[in-house]
């Protein structure tokens, strides 16, 4: 059961990355001027660009392949995770990104925990008074947030938190609290949702039979939601993350650029904004893996938590 | 009339509340046009940033831009595309979905790779991917966005024709030697027509969210174009001069969204 679901993420990590490779091929053939000579200008400088000097990475990179030879090129080099170098910088990609792939995961996990810290307490409390005042405001909060697109939040507590009272730092990184605008942004946006899941969990779980019968025999309602009620309404909840992780990656993309969070986020739009093709390739493999990544943990964790699908 | 009314049966409250939201912007976005007549790229720098007034009732950006010609230009870009790719998501994710169901086999197979294929990156990544072949241009955002849509629709309507291809009623007809058009429009059609509508209703909102963040990381279409997304960038430099122009196209977006999801009525 295990392997299966690793394979299956094997799978699909291969499709990201063929599927990245192709595009980012596509992407480099279709750029204006002789590639020999952006290559050229990338590593040695708009000043030392001579007819010379791109024959050479001509040859190095066989440049004159027929385009189905360097098609296989591109993804054998991209196999053997040699990225190229970035036609902006002249830095290796592998470096560039390496580095920011830190920065996005630790403000992904930031995000998740944040969003479970908020939705898990307040979707339970609203699932055991059901209609009552807080599940109705806290629908009507969520239904709001749900309307904004995750940079108005964003936008919103940037306004609020960093420049009427001016408790953490508009953007940038590097000062010890850098972090809590951002992670709280996504969190808003992925709690916004997920609360109603725990919430309509919550619910199908207190009137299920076999919680009223753990009343029944007399356990207290605490040693009943302990016992009974935790595990049985996160399963639906923690398999709901996996669909939720889709808007977290394109979150993530919109809130580094928000606040120049130097993540693989920033970079991809950067990259994509100044046409630095090895270097979109580097961040939308990386974002695509970390998404792979994610969704993985989300199948390993419903597997732990429910021992159903698992064989005897 | 009748037949009308019977595509839309019993709407809730909400999804009341959803088209009439909806109802007053396509208003807004269709008057616009016909009456102001503004022209959305026409700059007068010495009014920049002024306040609403009686000329300009929703005030100027900071170029001196009439913000109510933009608002409007920006309405029926993004609510014409959202029509367009929901259109397309909704004819091809059906079509492929009822096809790949009713033959199943090998055709059935190359579709769900393919689709599966597609579902490994997350879809602004994709659409991020396509607009980076051909900065600023609207038909390759339209595409990506199709692209990404249509599979939703075809996972849906799938799962929904499989269970009713081997129902006994869809059989009974077969025999009685109807055609698969018959099959299709008497049988199938009305079993997946309120999943397609509500994925339509949620795709229409999502179509507008992905135009509108692409817009705001600065890569989707370029200025001088009116897009909901990028007037947030342009005019967020300006939000102690003149938080009315930012709060526009945050409200349209929050607006156009808040519609969409409430027309849809609840997830499943």
């Amino acid at each position: 059961m295990i392997q299966r679901i690793l394979i299956n993420r094997l799978l699909q990590a291969v499709m990201v990355a063929w599927g990245v490779g192709s595009l980012s091929f596509v992407l480099m053939r279709s750029l204006p001027g002789d590639m020999a000579y952006r290559v050229a200008a990338g590593r040695y400088g708009q000043d030392n660009v001579s007819a010379e000097a791109a024959e050479w990475v001509r040859q190095e990179l066989a440049l004159d392949l027929p385009a189905w030879q360097a098609y296989l090129h591109w993804l054998l080099d991209m196999l053997r995770l040699d990225l190229g170098v970035s036609l902006i910088s002249g830095a290796p990609v592998i470096d560039e990104i390496k580095h920011q792939l830190g920065h996005s995961i630790e403000l992904a996990v930031m995000a998740i925990l944040l969003a479970a810290l908020m939705a898990f307490p307040l979707g339970i409390l609203s699932g055991l008074r059901a209609r009552g005042w807080l599940d109705r405001s806290l629908l009507l909060l969520s239904s709001l947030l749900r309307a904004q697109p995750v940079f108005v939040i964003g936008l919103m507590l940037i306004l609020a938190f960093a420049v009427y009272w001016p408790l953490f730092p508009v953007a940038g990184f590097g000062q010890g609290n850098d972090w809590v605008l951002p992670a709280f942004s996504l969190a808003l946006a992925l709690a916004a949702v997920s609360s109603r899941v725990v919430r309509d969990s919550t619910l199908a779980v207190i009137h299920s039979p076999y919680y009223q019968f753990a009343r029944v025999k007399g356990l207290s309602e605490w040693q009943t939601f302990r016992q009974h009620g935790l595990r049985n309404l996160s399963v639906p909840v923690v398999a709901f993350m996996g669909i939720q992780l889709v808007g977290l990656i394109e979150g993530i993309v919109m809130i580094e650029s928000l606040f120049s969070w130097p993540g693989i986020g920033h970079g991809l739009a950067h990259a994509i904004f100044s046409r630095d093709v090895p270097m979109i390739q580097g961040t939308a493999l990386m974002m695509g893996l970390l998404f792979v990544a994610l969704n993985t943990l989300v199948d390993l964790a419903c597997y732990k938590i429910d021992p159903r699908g698992r064989p005897e | 009339m009748k037949p009308f009314l019977a595509w839309i049966p019993g709407l809730s409250r909400s999804q009341w509340l959803g088209a009439a939201i909806l109802m007053a912007l396509i208003l807004f976005a269709l008057l616009e046009g016909w009456l102001h007549q503004g022209d959305s790229t026409r700059q007068n720098l010495s009014n920049y940033l002024a306040a609403p007034s009686a000329q300009e009732w929703f005030g100027t950006d900071h170029f001196g831009r009439s913000m109510l010609a933009r608002m409007g230009d920006a309405l029926r870009l993004s609510l014409m595309l959202s029509l367009f790719c929901v259109a397309t998501a909704a004819l091809l994710g059906t079509g492929l979905g009822v096809c790949a169901a009713w033959m199943g086999g090998i055709t059935e197979r190359l579709l769900n790779f393919l689709a599966n294929t597609l579902l490994a990156l997350p879809g602004l990544v994709l659409v991020l991917l396509l607009a980076a072949i051909a900065p600023g241009s609207f038909l390759v955002l339209y595409l990506a966005i199709s692209l990404v849509l249509w599979i939703e629709y075809y996972r849906v309507v799938r799962a929904q024709t499989q269970v009713v291809i081997r129902s006994p009623q869809l059989e009974a007809s077969r025999q009685l030697g109807f055609g698969r058009w018959y099959l299709f429009r008497r049988h199938i059609w009305p079993a997946i027509r309120p999943s397609v509508l509500t994925l339509a209703a949620f795709g229409a909102g999502n179509a507008i969210l992905a135009l509108a963040s692409i817009g705001f990381v600065y890569v989707g279409l370029q200025p001088p174009v009116a897009e909901l997304g990028l007037m947030v960038v342009e005019l967020l430099p300006y939000y102690n001069d003149a938080p009315w122009a930012l709060a526009q196209p945050i409200l349209a977006i929050f607006l156009l969204i808040l519609g969409f999801n409430l027309l849809a009525g609840k997830a499943k």
